[in-house]
């Protein structure tokens, strides 16, 4: 709620000043907007149809039997893969990371978790993809992902 | 054809979700109810979100954003991107076009990556939450180590991709535009 309010009093505020500057470039930047918003609308619906899959199989009751079943090495693993697949809203996320360090998940493997979750966006790669090309997108999530496995090794020395 | 092409994973996706239906119901309903909820959130989100990079297109000189937060900007470069991104302001997807925007107009890579990363990783909302449920010295661990990490990819892409990146946000009218605008910076 809050983002949709911050979004759009920028934008009202953004056109009020744009218009008074000039009509024919306000109306340029709506045509500009149009035609991406256009060529952008197959990822967005792939992305959305992707994150109802996502959540509706790998649900947080399922990702913690998951994680929770394995131990050390292939724990932390499958955490990272899961951790990169979903995309779960930090609300949920947050509360099931605890849960898993209460019943007994290691540091690297939270973190391992937590860190490819924020870093790592599978459901969002096909837009991603669209928006800012494909080799950026492997790139930074592939990346990510190495790091993310680094990062959680050095949290796991560390804490 | 070419409609259909376009539209060919949504149809995939459409196809797997009657599949679910058919033998999971309960899956099936569960993924639609999700699928719902996030498209009416994008369906507010997205239209103002392009028009006000649509904005941006037209209104924000080239070398503003040049200076603010191109190849040399340097350190503030670097700190700008992170300001821009832990600020409170909505889903990851919503940072894409702006991230599209912003490296059209020249600046930097590493400094979009910072960008994107703490958009995505290190949001103060988000570190709030995780704060309370995981605790501050693993919150601040992650926090830095995540920040050395982003402006590790951030120069390993830098000197990777250059300028040669596929970017699809704009239509191609203004796309080659751009090409010759570039080809005279260059120079």
């Amino acid at each position: 709620m809050a983002t949709i309010i911050t979004i759009y009093s920028l934008l009202g505020i953004s056109l009020i000043v744009s218009f008074m500057k000039s009509k024919d470039k306000t109306l340029k930047a709506f045509k500009v907007a149009g035609k991406a918003l256009l060529k952008s609308a197959p990822s967005l619906l792939t992305v959305l149809g992707i994150v109802g899959l996502t959540l509706g199989i790998l649900t947080p009751e399922t990702i913690s039997g998951l994680v929770g079943a394995e131990a050390g090495f292939m724990a932390t693993i499958l955490a990272a893969v899961l951790g990169a697949i979903t995309l779960i809203p930090s609300l949920v996320a947050f509360p099931l990371a605890g849960s898993l360090v209460r019943s007994g998940a290691t540091v690297v493997t939270i973190s391992a978790f937590v860190t490819t979750l924020v870093m790592v966006g599978f459901v969002t790669a096909p837009m991603e993809i669209r928006i800012l090309g494909k080799k950026f997108t492997l790139l930074r999530n592939g990346l990510g992902f190495l790091a993310a496995l680094i990062i959680a090794l050095i949290m796991g020395v560390i804490l | 054809m070419k409609q259909v092409k376009k539209f060919k994973f949504p149809i995939i996706i459409l196809i797997i979700f009657i599949g679910l239906a058919i033998w999971y119901p309960s899956i099936a309903y569960k993924s639609s109810r999700v699928t719902l909820d996030y498209f009416k959130e994008m369906a507010f989100i997205m239209p103002p979100v392009f028009i006000l990079m649509g904005l941006m297109e037209i209104w924000v000189p080239k070398d503003k954003i040049q200076k603010w937060l191109g190849n040399g900007s340097g350190i503030r470069g670097g700190l700008i991107s992170l300001a821009l991104g832990t600020l409170p302001t909505g889903p990851l997807y919503v940072a894409f076009p702006m991230t599209a925007t912003l490296l059209r107009k020249g600046a930097s890579i590493t400094n979009m990556i910072i960008f994107l990363g703490s958009w995505a990783a290190l949001k103060i909302p988000q570190l709030m939450v995780e704060i309370k449920f995981l605790g501050i010295p693993f919150t601040g661990i992650r926090f830095v180590l995540t920040l050395i990490a982003l402006i590790f990819i951030g120069l390993i892409m830098e000197s990777l991709l250059r300028r040669n990146l596929g970017m699809a946000w704009l239509p191609p009218e203004n796309e080659e535009m751009m090409k010759k605008q570039m080809g005279k910076t260059k120079m």
